[in-house]
């Protein structure tokens, strides 16, 4: 067999190999889309759930799936930007160093499942904060606390040495030079990956059955104090969200069109994710247009 | 088999009290962990000329220059003095950030900021606290025509600076370095990346250049050292071999390693 007839095959089975992963994704998608899709309405995204047994709308799990994707951004990109920019420049090459590298491997590779009980132990049971937004957003950022950080870091360090020293040998210091030059450059990277990760969290459910909660009481959407019981701002409620739902609607859905609205509701958890996914690169290339000037 | 030179036999020129002096190095060692990569260097540099380091691949030449303005601290051990109007900066206590705003660097790769050209100028000094609108856009234009790119970028100030070729973007970066109004700038190969036609602007740009600063420049190219410089020192293994006028480099090396090292018959 020639090399040139031996590449052909090479070929064609690559080929195959990248057609069965992408007839797969479609397949999935169109799946979803096609069983849910025509079931959801407007009173299905902005409706109430009947708490008894599940039918009506989703409209209070995709607010707190969105609350809890913002207070978990809120609170895990400074921590891993700060993490980030430490492990990209600060730390030396030493067995410290080291260890913080192999925590965060170990942090990203625990079962979301194991990261969810443990929320629930220390801050549902043993801080007594009950099911609450706060003690899922909590678990959440454990859970992408360290791909986040991962991310950063990467980012930071692809910006070559040579702008760094361009910066320090004009008299910047280390951190102006991080912030000020580094950071522009890598903030693209950065971005994709903070809303790829965004759609991670965003869809994920087991960290947050025993953090977050399983119910979703009625919220009065015009009262807007988060000191407020009733208020959709406290982060002190349980708050199931739509991938919580769309698992409960599965396990104990009493509903006789229990499959329908799970369906539903799977088809706007993909729709959500897959605009995260456009978001991430669109608002990449545009960030990196305008921060290096090029059109 | 490489030739062995001996280490004692130098010839290094030293100036009298009448030559005024921009910097000076005296006993400066580098040590890269244990490799000694520079033995006791002493070179001083006549102000408002230009100074080329030559010598073969590894012989010290960026290693001596990057210790100038402290680019070494955090990679090397460096001793011995470094004199630069009357203080050793070589101390730890000066402040590294200052002596770099007196000491420019141009390095070998074209390395401006993936900001606008304006940007590329303008960051560092504002972060020193230059502020004001007209002295910005007064600075910018004069560093950019002391690096002869006005005429090139004055209609694009706002054009990415990864836009511009590779000798517009090296030129770009010592205009970087001379809008901080240093007194001394120094350059590691600044054009070993670029076509013969952006080396002569730049050599141009650096004879324009040495009225106003002192320049220090390693290169590999000697015609380049003949050209424009008017000292030269020739490093070898990590000492400084040779250091005299550049005339009498290239006509009259006066040790058996640079002549060698000249008529091309080194090692
Ligand atoms: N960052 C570094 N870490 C360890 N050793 C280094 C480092 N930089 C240079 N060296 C060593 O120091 C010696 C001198 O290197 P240097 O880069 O100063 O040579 P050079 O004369 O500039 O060579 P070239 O002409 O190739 O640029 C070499 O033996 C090199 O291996
Ligand atoms: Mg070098």
């Amino acid at each position: 067999m020639n090399a040139k007839r031996k590449d052909m095959i090479a070929t064609v089975i690559i080929d195959l190999i990248v057609a069965i992963v992408v007839g797969i994704l479609f397949f999935l998608l169109a799946y979803i889309l096609i069983k849910g899709l025509p079931h959801v309405s407007w009173s299905f995204l902005t409706g109430a759930t009947d708490s008894f047994d599940g039918t009506g709308g989703i409209g209070v799990q995709l607010f707190n799936s969105f609350y809890l994707l913002v207070l978990t951004m809120l609170i895990s990109i400074p921590i891993s930007l700060g993490a980030g920019i430490y492990l990209a420049e600060y730390a030396k090459d030493n067995w410290r160093t080291s260890l913080i590298r192999s925590a965060i491997e170990v942090l990203s590779s625990l079962p979301s499942v194991v990261v969810g009980l443990f929320g629930f132990l220390l801050f549902v049971v043993k801080f007594k904060i009950g099911f609450s937004v706060i003690s899922g957003a909590i678990a959440l950022t454990f859970f992408n606390l360290p791909l986040l950080t991962r991310n950063i870091e990467e980012s930071l360090s692809a910006v070559s040495r040579s702008q760094r020293e361009a910066g320090l040998s004009l008299g910047l210091s280390k951190w102006k030079t991080e912030v000020g030059i580094i950071l522009p450059v890598a903030l693209p990277g950065i971005v994709t990956g903070v809303v790829l990760s965004a759609g991670r969290v965003f869809g994920e459910a087991a960290a947050l059955i025993y953090t977050a909660g399983q119910s979703a009481p009625v919220t009065n959407f015009a009262d807007w104090n988060p000191m407020d019981a009733a208020s959709p701002l406290n982060p002190f409620r349980p708050a199931e969200t739509l991938a919580v739902h769309i698992w409960k609607m599965n396990t104990e859905g009493l509903a006789s069109n229990a499959a329908a609205l799970s369906a539903a509701a799977s088809a706007v958890l993909i729709i959500a994710v897959l605009l995260f996914n456009l978001g991430a690169r669109v608002l990449g290339s545009y960030l990196y247009r305008r921060v290096t000037a090029s059109k | 088999m490489l030739k062995q030179y001996s280490f004692d036999k130098t010839a290094v020129q030293t100036f009298d009290a009448q030559t005024s002096l921009a910097l000076k190095t005296e006993d400066l060692q580098v040590f890269y962990g244990t490799n000694h990569a520079m033995h006791d260097a002493n070179l001083a540099f006549p102000k408002n000329q230009i100074t080329a380091l030559i010598g073969a691949s590894g012989s010290g030449k960026s290693t001596y220059l990057r210790s100038l303005n402290r680019m070494n601290d955090t990679i090397a051990t460096v001793t011995g003095k470094i004199w630069y109007h009357g203080v050793d900066i070589n101390e730890p206590n000066v402040n590294i950030y200052e002596i770099r705003r007196h000491i420019g660097m141009v390095f070998q790769r074209p390395n401006p900021f993936a900001k606008s050209i304006r940007e590329n100028i303008t960051y560092a000094l504002r972060a020193n606290g230059v502020k004001n609108k007209t002295e910005l856009s007064e600075r910018i234009e004069k560093s950019l025509r002391g690096a002869a790119l006005w005429d090139e970028v004055k209609d694009s100030l706002d054009k990415s600076a990864l836009s511009l070729s590779g000798g517009q973007q090296q030129r770009l970066c010592i205009a970087r370095s001379i809008a901080m109004a240093p007194d001394v700038l120094l350059l590691d190969e600044p054009c070993s990346a670029l076509d013969p036609i952006s080396t002569v602007k730049v050599e141009e740009t650096l004879l324009e250049l040495q009225k106003q600063y002192t320049i220090i420049i390693v290169t590999h190219n000697m015609q380049q050292a003949a050209r424009i410089s008017s000292q030269c020192a020739f490093f070898h293994l990590g000492h400084v071999m040779e250091y005299t006028p550049t005339g009498t480099m290239f006509s009259n090396p006066q040790i058996p390693v640079t002549q060698d090292y000249i008529s091309g018959s080194f090692g």
